[in-house]
């Protein structure tokens, strides 16, 4: 109910995030990406042997995978990537104290809004500048229950047993081209350790920030989530508008296991120069629930189906997904849920808005092997477009290999109606007020998912991108 | 007759005059030629058959963009009700109660109607939502509702009935200078209609300068919203006024006779 009241006292410019920061990195490779480059990165961290192997074999399954041809065009991405500054370290080592950020990185993260008072209601808050984690706190509270949250260096670093026994387990790097290309050049991201029946109370946040122009960042996260235990990230993503294209890929591995609950809440608001291509999947034990709330709504490109491989018996899965697709941007989104054990569940709930010339893909893999009896999915995609030239394709793929199973699914493709927003014109809100009124009720049952301050957020974008969209 | 009390002023809030009316992009005027005048206060009641023009003459009136006025004025308040967009229209003081409400998914009614009221305020202003929320209750109150009604989505699975609670309810809140229903009866069982009868009445005893017009084909909301003056609408112009008795002759002798007149 107080989003509205929120929304009006915030400043309607255009895309507030665009600007630059005048900030000098301490180091970074020369463009473009050869082994010479992975060896710079894997020296500067510091890492044991075994990770400068896996990174340079997962080069070699980049190199030899070919770009994908389905999904959006990639056809420039060749280009830009010879461009690309694959590793910009933007400060000497991080820092647990928000006072020892260096000024100007500090100023960029409180003009981006994540001032001390909202840091307060957060379990801990992790910060990514370029291609490095500058910042990570986590509540004493948490700390001394043995929850880790950690840069991902310092995960592999302090915590390397754990580390190894879960990195790349649930994303190998020969899983698709981009996961090996993270697998060979990752920085930054997050380590979060939730020890078993241990319950947090409030989210924890990492806020992802590309300064540099044709920067490539490639966060890597991994979460492990214990048994019977329960947690929510959130991360935020947003980058300068430049003339040149940047690239994001990140990596993102879940292990949740038995009876926890973990839930993943992704708002991705990157520059429309941004090419966005990530793969984020969870493992999902026995009795376990895993929830995916995904929201795309900047970005040039962003091709992004997280999934939830449902494992033991009992497990959930689902995934809420919101994508926007404003004038030359396409959203092609979804979700995956792969059934492997009996009496499984999942459901997806997929939401598009396609304005101007924009381009909203859903894409979902639904698939039951065979002996997940009983699995039951869910999967419910809507579209809406605001004017002629927007557009939407669904590409739902059904894999069922098991009897028992059953599974649903609805499309539906609507159109702001003339009727609308007579309607609520006649009643005195002006074109674009309706038409705002319209979509936030289109992204309701997601929406409502979100927290506060990113439902204010995505209130705050729809009402901006509204204006001047009709007639 | 139903004459309002204490109106010094009057000079007419509405003026209709020589109003010819087509569906955009269509050749032929379906409105030829309307004149009316609505003083404050006031109900008129327009009665027509199918394809008389009565609720094209609505929309209109609220400037819905599929109909194209081709000759005449409106003027309301002393404006020019034609020069203004249905938001302008709304914010002047006109309100229309739909024939055919229309669905907003996702969006409750105290939604809805806090945007409407936003709506209505300067920029930089900000409607209380405290305030808002007392207004809510108290309108709901008056009209017999189920504060729980307000959070349901704005005729998202709606009976008939409902969606013109909902009307009503809208109209309430927005206290507009004058109400255009638009065949607010039809497709109303008789509870029902009574119901939304009594929701405008109050409002008419509330808001006394309020004026209304009742669009309809059937002549039995008038036995539960007395109106001051009855006008009937044939082939698109005004072909006869006057008092409540012009709806009960109506009653008895049907439309055919007005047929007749025009077609000759």
């Amino acid at each position: 109910m107080p989003q509205n009241e929120v929304i009006q006292g915030l400043d309607l410019d255009d895309y507030k995030f665009g600007f630059v920061t005048d900030s000098e990195p301490v180091f970074r490779t020369r463009p473009g990406l050869d082994s010479d480059i992975v060896r710079q990165i894997s020296a500067r961290k510091d890492e044991p042997e075994w990770m400068l192997k896996r990174r340079l074999k997962a080069l070699d399954i980049y190199e030899s995978k070919p770009m994908p041809d389905w999904g959006g065009d990639l056809s420039e991405l060749e280009d830009t990537l010879s461009e690309t500054y694959f590793y910009v370290k933007p400060q000497e080592k991080m820092e647990r104290s928000w006072d020892d950020v260096p000024e100007n990185i500090k100023q960029t993260f409180e003009r981006l809004g994540i001032p001390e008072a909202e840091r307060k209601i957060l379990a801990g808050v992790g910060a990514q500048y370029d291609s490095e984690m500058v910042y990570h706190s986590l509540k004493e509270e948490w700390e001394s229950k043995g929850v880790i949250f950690d840069s991902i260096e310092d995960g592999l670093k302090n915590h390397p047993e754990l580390f190894r026994k879960h990195f790349g387990t649930v994303i190998p790097a020969a899983d698709n081209k981009f996961a090996a290309l993270n697998s060979a050049v990752w920085s930054g991201g997050s380590f979060v350790y939730i020890p078993p029946g241990v319950h947090l109370e409030t989210p924890l946040q990492a806020y992802f920030r590309v300064n540099q122009e044709r920067l490539g960042q490639f966060e890597r996260t991994l979460i492990i989530a214990g048994e019977g235990s329960r947690a929510h990230y959130i991360e935020g993503c947003t980058a300068p508008v430049y003339s040149s294209d940047s690239f994001h890929s990140g990596v993102i591995e879940i292990v949740v296991g038995r009876d926890a609950f973990f839930r993943y809440t992704t708002i991705q608001n990157w520059s429309t120069n941004m090419y966005n291509l990530v793969t984020q999947r969870a493992l999902v034990q026995q009795g376990g629930h895993m929830e995916w709330l995904d929201g795309n709504l900047g970005s040039k490109l962003t091709m992004k189906y997280p999934s939830c491989y449902l494992m033991g018996e009992g497990a959930h899965g689902e995934i809420l997904s919101i994508a926007y697709a404003g004038d030359g941007q396409h959203q092609d989104t979804g979700g995956k849920v792969i059934h492997v054990a009996p009496n499984t569940s999942s459901s997806i709930v997929s939401k598009s808005i396609s304005k101007g010339t924009g381009r909203a893909s859903y894409r979902g893999l639904c698939k039951v092997y065979d002996g997940a009896s009983n699995a039951k999915s869910n999967v419910e995609c809507d579209a809406l477009l605001i004017n002629e030239t927007s557009r939407t394709d669904t590409f739902p793929y059904i894999e069922i290999d098991e009897r028992s199973a059953s599974v649903g699914h609805e499309a539906t493709v609507s159109k702001v109606g003339d009727e609308q927003l007579f309607y609520l014109m006649s009643r005195g809100m002006d074109e674009a007020e309706a038409m705002a009124l319209i979509v936030r009720g289109f992204i309701e049952p997601i929406a409502k998912e979100l927290p506060l301050e990113y439902a204010v957020e995505l209130n705050r974008l729809i009402e901006l991108e509204m204006e001047g969209s009709v007639g | 007759m139903n004459q309002p009390e204490g109106q010094m002023d009057d000079s007419p809030i509405l003026s209709i005059s020589g109003l010819t009316a087509r569906v955009a992009g269509e050749p032929i005027d379906i409105l030829k030629g309307v004149d009316l005048a609505v003083r404050p206060g006031e109900t008129h009641a327009i009665m027509g058959p199918n394809g008389s023009g009565k609720s094209t003459l609505a929309k209109v009136l609220a400037g819905h963009p599929g109909y194209e006025v081709t000759g005449g004025s409106v003027a309301f308040r002393g404006q020019d009700l034609l020069e203004m967009e249905p938001d302008e229209r709304a914010q002047t003081g006109v309100f229309m109660a739909f024939q055919y409400p229309v669905e907003i998914p996702g969006v409750s009614i105290a939604n809805f109607l806090r945007t409407a009221l936003q709506a209505r305020l300067a920029d930089g202003e900000e409607l209380d939502l405290f305030d808002f929320q007392e207004l809510l209750v108290e309108r709901m109150e008056l009209l017999d509702m189920d504060p729980a009604f307000a959070e349901r989505h704005v005729n998202e699975g709606f009976s008939g009935g409902e969606k013109k609670r909902n009307e009503i309810l809208q109209m309430a809140v927005l206290k507009p200078t004058l109400a255009v229903m638009d065949e607010t009866d039809s497709g109303l069982d008789i509870d029902a209609l009574k119901i939304v009868a009594h929701g405008v009445n109050t409002l008419k005893k509330e808001m006394p300068g309020m004026s209304v017009l009742l669009i309809t084909h059937y002549q039995r909301i008038l036995d539960h919203i007395a109106p001051d003056a009855v006008h009937v609408m044939v082939g698109g112009a005004i072909v006869q006024s006057g008092g409540p008795e012009v709806a009960l002759e109506l009653e008895a002798q049907g439309y055919e006779e007005y047929r007749a007149v025009t077609a000759g």
